[in-house]
């Protein structure tokens, strides 16, 4: 890492400051980040940023009891002041604690890790950037009731390092990109929007961005907005459901992926995102869905934006099964949470940036793939909706109850797609949603899908996640039409 | 190295043709409790400029923390560079004038700047002991902020203000499936009673105990100011902003100077409103002005920032970034909560919403769940509470059903707000607790 001073001693100097003031535990983590944001809306560059942020972060236990503080000031003089703060917000802690906090052992490790990546976003000219988006952006007017477009691509950079009073001391560089595109069509006060279906994000380079062939999708999904304007509204009923891979990325992430962070089980989120009806006397025994759902947690998948080597307690990347055979199988966890259980963290604690906490967050929650070919799971549906890319959702403070909408839907009759459907809007509850689950699409058909806004946490937290999904099909799944 | 230092260093290095650079010093600590005990104590501080920089129709941003001479410069530097590569935006026309005065008025209260971990764990104490007396969990958070926020531009914008800050909330869960919701917001820490906040979200708790599943379908409907609140802050996104009205994609289109909601519905955006958390200035240091959304059930003005303002050839109301309503007030009327339980037959009780989002943009449409206490009302009286159910409504129908407004406001989520009864609400299915 660059840094004014020497990283790895101005992290030695925090953690014995933090540990001389009383912390039975102490970690800090540097942390530069950079991001790089374009966007044009319907031809015109309406935001260019990059931003760069940099500063330190030191998490304590003190009496049994947690506290943070933080300052972008990387120098000796805050390594002390800092820790002092860490040290009193513990203290304040502990004056109300109930237990003492008890963290599940770690190896401490020392090491590097880089991800991979061919070309340096950063590095590629804007003049390169820019016009790749023109040309999207060209492709997707193509259509005279296409009022607004949307193209943008995303960059982010990250150089950390963690140690640990237990001897850890890691240094990380990640690299993710991802772009996106939709066309608006407005007729008539009705307005629908179609997004390129491949639109991305994912740990990589700049290749990943080209990798996504934005434009030779753009023509199709601006007649898709167009079509929309004109299409009969979703019907109202007992449908059965195939659901495009994005949209059900977003699927597995409410009802699944946050449901089992197990911070979340214990009540630490319940006065803000809420609680879990995926409580732990389920474990091994409650039937989240069908037998042919098996979902995991999976922190290694080369490319998943969810990837990571080691999370932000220094705990290596791991894969955890979800839900095995339909049955509920494991958490999200760190070393807090697996340590009132007696178990081994799964690391998933990651920070969004040097002046938050970590938290447990999702890494890539994966529904594993099938063995059905798309076409075969179409010709297999007599009377059915296929609906796709994510418009609305809403979902209850335990995760249960759930309302989705998409931008798109087809009709299925016959075991053919049929006519386009306007404004889909489906709803269910968890459990039943996915005990109906019949069918999922094999192998060619899984993609690791990019979420670079997963928010969780006071102060609000972005992290980015990722999901590994196939088309699926589920049965008597109540749909209607927004109107 | 000061304020007007750091700006001065960016203004006078950067060649542009226009540039803005703002500036925002802040400490903020976030003290979160559940299962009724501290478990995240967070002390933040941050200093980050924004730059803007213009060339003709070519603009670009960008931000950093690190505040020396050089780091300033380098930030410039990088955003000029990005600003000569980029393409042109024929609708931008300029960053903003000096306009209007600011007023002077600060909402910064030393109280709050100076609150120390061991004052805020002593409120969450006294919260967590009213939580107890029902044997319930506690869990919330109370946050404290204050900071300065400087913004100068190139054309003579010179604006500054100080801001403090604090929230307590809380979620307590009773013993036998009830939860109670209580907040309080204001910019003096001292204003804010643990015990008494503790206690409102305890009793809801105790009440909300042992709920029954109630048949999904219209009900008439009393929202507290909480769930008001949340359902107006949609209404505002959905359809206020300048951005999205001239691009036909607000639900306001083509029904301003039209009735939309019922006439005793006003609702106004007042960044001086001493009810409300005070703040004079937008992040482009132009001066708030009043705007006056819906005047008497009609659709009056939308929220403008410079670039949507200068579009239309008007000046900007103050609402940047992207008609950005941080002080929302809606008319109160003179009814009590008992008066509009009295006056319903059969009906609903609301205390929160969760998780809303938009449904159909274009008929202010929302769904969402209902949260932290439920009630049935049946011949004029709360009868037992329910369980949380969706719902899915557009809300100008909802609001062209006014049957009473409260006579007390409540500040949650930047809106200051009644309670709401509501001839009809549509509630769509039902959870499990």
């Amino acid at each position: 890492m660059e840094s004014a001073v020497d990283p790895r001693q101005f992290c030695d100097r925090v953690l014995d400051c933090a540990q001389k003031l009383g912390a039975s535990y102490a970690d800090v983590r540097i942390v530069r980040r950079d991001g790089e944001s374009i966007w044009l809306r319907t031809g015109k560059v309406e935001s260019l940023n990059r931003d760069s942020s940099y500063g330190f972060g030191v998490r304590v236990i003190v009496d049994g009891a947690w506290g943070f503080a933080c300052s972008p000031d990387v120098t000796f003089d805050d390594a002390k002041r800092i820790a002092e703060e860490a040290v009193r917000a513990a203290r304040a802690s502990a004056s109300t604690k109930r237990k003492d906090i008890c963290l599940a052992e770690v190896e401490p490790v020392v090491g590097s890790f880089n991800s991979s990546w061919e070309t340096d976003p950063f590095d590629v000219p804007l003049d390169d950037k820019i016009g790749a988006l023109k040309e999207i952006d060209s492709a997707l007017r193509c259509h005279e009731k296409i009022k607004l477009t949307d193209c943008s691509m995303r960059f982010w950079k990250f150089d950390q390092v963690f140690a640990s009073s237990e001897g850890a001391y890691i240094e990380q560089k990640k690299i993710e990109s991802g772009a996106a595109a939709s066309a608006t069509a407005i007729e008539g006060g009705e307005v629908q929007r179609r997004s390129i279906p491949t639109e991305d994000y994912a740990t990589g380079g700049y290749e990943f961005v080209e990798s996504l062939r934005l434009v030779d999708y753009a023509e199709q999904t601006a007649r898709e907005a167009v079509g929309l304007l004109s299409a009969p509204v979703c019907p109202s009923g007992d449908h059965t459901l195939i659901l495009e891979g994005s949209m059900l990325a977003l699927q597995v992430h409410e009802s699944c992926g946050h449901p089992i962070e197990l911070d979340r089980v214990f009540g630490m989120e319940s006065s803000f995102a809420g609680t879990s009806f995926l409580t732990t006397d389920k474990l091994d025994t409650f039937r989240y869905g069908s037998d042919i759902v098996n979902i995991t947690a999976d922190a290694t998948l080369p490319g998943g934006l969810g990837s990571f080597a080691f999370d932000d307690e220094g705990v290596p990347a791991s894969r955890t099964d979800i839900v095995k055979d339909g049955i509920f199988s494991g958490y999200l966890t760190s070393r807090e949470t697996a340590g009132e259980m007696g178990w081994p963290s799964g690391g998933t604690m990651r920070a969004d940036g040097w002046n938050r906490i970590p938290l447990i967050r999702m890494t890539n929650i994966n529904l594993l793939p099938g063995d059905w070919t798309f076409d075969e799971l179409i010709a297999d549906t007599k009377d059915g909706i296929y609906a796709a890319n994510v418009k609305s959702w809403s979902i209850d403070d335990k995760r249960l109850n759930f309302q989705f909408g998409t931008e798109i839907a087809w009709e299925i009759k016959d075991g053919c797609l049929g006519k386009i459907l306007r404004n889909p809007i489906y709803s269910g509850m968890t459990p039943e949603f996915w005990g109906s689950c019949d069918a999922i699409c094999g192998d060619d058909f899984w993609h690791i899908w990019g979420t670079p806004n997963c928010g969780k946490g006071e102060p609000g937290q972005t992290a980015h996640v990722g999901h590994g999904v196939a088309p699926a099909r589920f049965r008597k799944v109540r749909t209607e039409g927004a109107q | 190295m000061t304020p007007d230092k750091l700006l001065a260093i960016a203004l006078d290095h950067s060649p542009a043709d226009q540039t803005e650079a703002s500036l925002y010093i802040g400490k903020s600590a976030l003290t979160r409790f559940a299962n009724s005990a501290i478990h995240q104590n967070m002390i933040f501080e941050n200093n980050v400029m924004s730059v803007r920089a213009v060339f003709g129709k070519k603009i670009a941003s960008g931000s950093a923390n690190n505040l020396d001479e050089s780091g300033v410069i380098e930030l410039v530097d990088r955003v000029v560079e990005m600003a000569r590569l980029q393409g042109e935006n024929p609708d931008f026309i300029s960053l903003p004038k000096p306009m209007y005065d600011v007023a002077n008025v600060e909402s910064h209260c030393d109280s709050t700047a100076a609150s120390t971990p061991e004052q805020r764990a002593k409120t969450v104490l006294a919260l967590i002991g009213e939580s107890d007396k029902i044997s319930g969990s506690a869990a919330g958070s109370f946050t404290v902020r204050s900071g300065d926020y400087y913004v100068k531009n190139t054309l003579g914008v010179d604006s500054s203000e100080r801001s403090s800050y604090a929230n307590l909330l809380t979620v307590v869960t009773g013993p036998n499936g009830g939860f109670g919701y209580a907040a309080s917001t204001t910019n003096d820490v001292t204003n804010i009673d643990g015990r008494r906040i503790g206690a409102q979200a305890s009793k809801l708790a105790h009440d909300s105990a042992n709920p029954i599943a109630l048949e999904p379908g219209d009900y008439e409907c009393i929202l507290m100011p909480y769930a008001v609140a949340d359902m107006i802050n949609m209404l505002v996104w959905m359809g206020f902003r300048a951005f999205d009205y001239q691009e036909g994609r607000s639900w306001v289109c083509g029904k301003l100077g039209q009735k939309v909601v019922s006439d005793s519905i006003s609702l106004w955006d007042d960044g001086l409103d001493p009810r409300t958390i005070v703040s004079p200035i937008d992040t482009e240091g132009v001066a708030k002005r009043r705007v006056d959304l819906i005047k008497d059930g009609v659709a009056n003005a939308l929220l403008y920032d410079s670039y949507t303002a200068h579009r239309e050839n008007k000046q900007s109301t103050g609402h940047a970034p992207r008609g950005l309503a941080e002080n929302l007030i809606v008319a109160p009327g003179s009814s009590s909560v008992d008066e509009m339980i009295a006056s319903t037959k059969l009906g609903v009780l609301v205390t929160r919403f969760h998780y809303t989002n938009v449904a159909h943009q274009m008929s202010a449409s929302f769904t969402g769940m209902t949260r932290d206490g439920m009630f049935l009302i049946e011949n004029g009286k709360i009868t037992v509470p329910v369980k949380n159910m969706r719902f899915t409504q557009s809300i100008t129908k909802a609001l062209s059903g006014v049957q009473a407004l409260g006579s007390d406001l409540k500040l949650e989520e930047g809106v200051l707000a009644p309670a709401i009864k509501l001839g009809s609400f549509s509630f769509t299915s039902a959870t499990q607790y």
